[in-house]
């Protein structure tokens, strides 16, 4: 098993001095789709922005610990976070396309690190848009604009912005909030056949979900990791009461 | 039924003294207009005062005026949107921050014939510009500073945050985030707020009136270490200095200083209008 991402005591506090991460240790590995669950205010979302130092952009939080990616730590002060964030990239709950054009979009990532060739930028486009499962939706407006998508269809072109970089790491934070069931079957499907090449970590939009589409999964709660472990045992016989009282709903 | 009275009375004053407000801006525009009108001429637009300015037109000026606002705006926007730019993305909470903030306020708060004298003895004198278009702009330039850094840093502010936040996770750099997904959605309202304060300083006599302004000079200056004639100061002239002026050329004076500096006010509405149209989120 390939190591791709390995937390080790990994704290955090908000600015206003909550704990928001309690000595969190785990290991990701390539090519899997790992779920974080848990009820919300539990840490999902801040340990998926540490993972790219999206936290950066909280100047007041604090983190210690380590974050192996690739065995480099990311928090070395000679880590370069623009590299790190297309290589680790994060679709986000609310899908937010940029003003401009889908193709516009698509391609922002790549030019911002200075690729130009028009050639491979129209192949990253229509690579990625395939990916997302988009391809035939939008191959022939790809010059309009990115707002006039549906819900759906932005989802799915955030995800493609994303893969359009090429990264190692997609982070999906609950990347189906707001979608209706057909458009988040559509968007699940994807997700199997993405993680033939890259390794997913999702917080997902409910335990439901969590149980249908992980690897494996963690549980967790109030900034602690209750549990690890793999979908079969997670979702069907966990070892920890506090799992098992949430995924058979007994709270949450 | 008298709180009901009293609620129906409060509405109708209130208002009655809010139309108030639109009353006088009618009443200056007319007046000026209906005194000015009949001065207006290919002539007087065009042709330098002759007859110790008793006759001819005002051209001079008006040249004049156009050339101080462009230097204004060479001088004001390169450091007022800089600033504006510093304070809306990267200032912290920190003591640079809150000088350069407290700087803005008092840049606001003093009278513009202190903005003249300090011109004076700054570029005029100090740095020996001598009375000249480009004293008279950086006067001017330092003048409207704050309107345009606090106009600039809210339409800066007033781009949504979750297109930084894409942008960034996109692997652009904070620059590029700027120069990419703010400053572009920022510009209309940047645009407008640098109008509004070139417009108001088209119409400013007093930080002229030591630092570039001529009082009579029917040539046009030849570089920007010459003097010139501007309107506002010209109005000032032929007001109160020159016996026996005929009142049109007053106010026709007048009305070309208003209408430069309305129109001035209308391009900016209009851009704003125009952008805010073709935004798509």
């Amino acid at each position: 098993m390939n190591t791709i991402l390995s937390i080790t005591n990994l704290f955090y506090k908000h600015g206003d001095g909550t704990e928001a991460l309690r000595n969190i240790n785990l290991d990701i590995h390539a090519n899997e789709l790992f779920v974080l669950f848990g009820p919300s205010r539990s840490g999902k979302t801040t340990l998926l922005r540490l993972l790219n130092r999206l936290s950066d952009l909280v100047e007041d939080g604090r983190h210690q610990g380590n974050i192996l990616f690739n065995q480099q730590n990311i928090f070395s002060a000679t880590t370069d976070v623009t590299r790190l964030r297309r290589q680790i990239s994060m679709v986000f709950a609310v899908p937010t396309p940029l003003p401009g054009t889908i193709y516009d979009n698509l391609v922002y990532g790549l030019k911002m690190a200075g690729k130009r060739d028009p050639a491979l930028l129209d192949e990253r486009v229509e690579k990625s848009l395939r990916q997302a499962a988009l391809w035939d939706e939008v191959k022939d407006r790809l010059r309009s604009s990115a707002f006039a998508l549906s819900g759906g269809q932005k989802q799915r072109l955030c995800l493609a912005r994303s893969l359009a970089l090429e990264p190692d790491v997609i982070l999906l934070d609950n990347p189906t909030s707001g979608l209706d069931p057909i458009s988040t079957a559509t968007v699940e499907a994807s997700l199997f056949e993405l993680k033939k090449q890259y390794t997913i970590i999702m917080v997902p939009h409910s335990v439901q979900q969590a149980a249908r589409v992980a690897d494996r999964a963690a549980f967790l709660l109030e900034g602690e990791l209750i549990e690890v472990g793999d979908q079969s045992r997670m979702f069907v016989s966990p070892l920890d009461q506090r799992t098992e009282d949430y995924v058979t709903g007994r709270f949450g | 039924m008298r709180r009901q009275q009293t609620n129906l009375i409060a509405r109708w004053l209130i208002t009655a003294v809010a139309a108030l407000v639109i009353v006088p801006i009618f009443l200056v525009i007319g007046f000026i207009f209906y005194n000015g009108v009949g001065a207006l001429s290919w002539e007087f637009l065009t042709q330098p005062p002759r007859q110790g300015m008793t006759q001819g037109g005002i051209a001079p000026a008006i040249l004049g005026t156009i050339f101080l606002t462009l230097g204004t705006a060479i001088a004001a926007i390169p450091l007022g949107i800089g600033a504006a730019i510093y304070l809306a993305e990267y200032a912290g909470d920190n003591r640079l921050t809150r000088a350069i903030r407290l700087a803005i306020v008092n840049l606001a708060g003093i009278p513009s014939i202190v903005y003249g004298l300090f011109g004076l003895g700054m570029f005029v004198l100090f740095l020996d510009y001598g009375t000249s278009i480009l004293a008279g702009s950086l006067t001017l330039g330092l003048m409207t500073l704050p309107v345009v850094i606090s106009t600039a840093e809210e339409a800066i502010l007033a781009v949504p945050r979750e297109f930084r936040v894409v942008s960034l996770s996109l692997g652009a750099t904070r620059w590029q985030t700027i120069r990419h997904q703010v400053l572009p959605h920022a510009l209309p309202g940047i645009i407008t707020g640098v109008i509004l304060g070139l417009g108001r300083a088209a119409g400013e006599t007093a930080p002229i009136l030591f630092t570039v302004a001529a009082f009579y000079l029917p040539d046009l200056p030849r570089s920007i270490f010459d003097q010139t004639m501007a309107l506002p100061y010209h109005l000032y002239v032929i007001s109160t200095q020159v016996p026996g002026m005929p009142l049109s050329l007053q106010y026709g004076t007048a009305l070309v200083l208003m209408l430069i500096v309305l129109s001035m006010t209308i391009v900016a509405t209009i851009i704003r209008t125009a952008m805010r149209r073709r935004r798509e989120w």
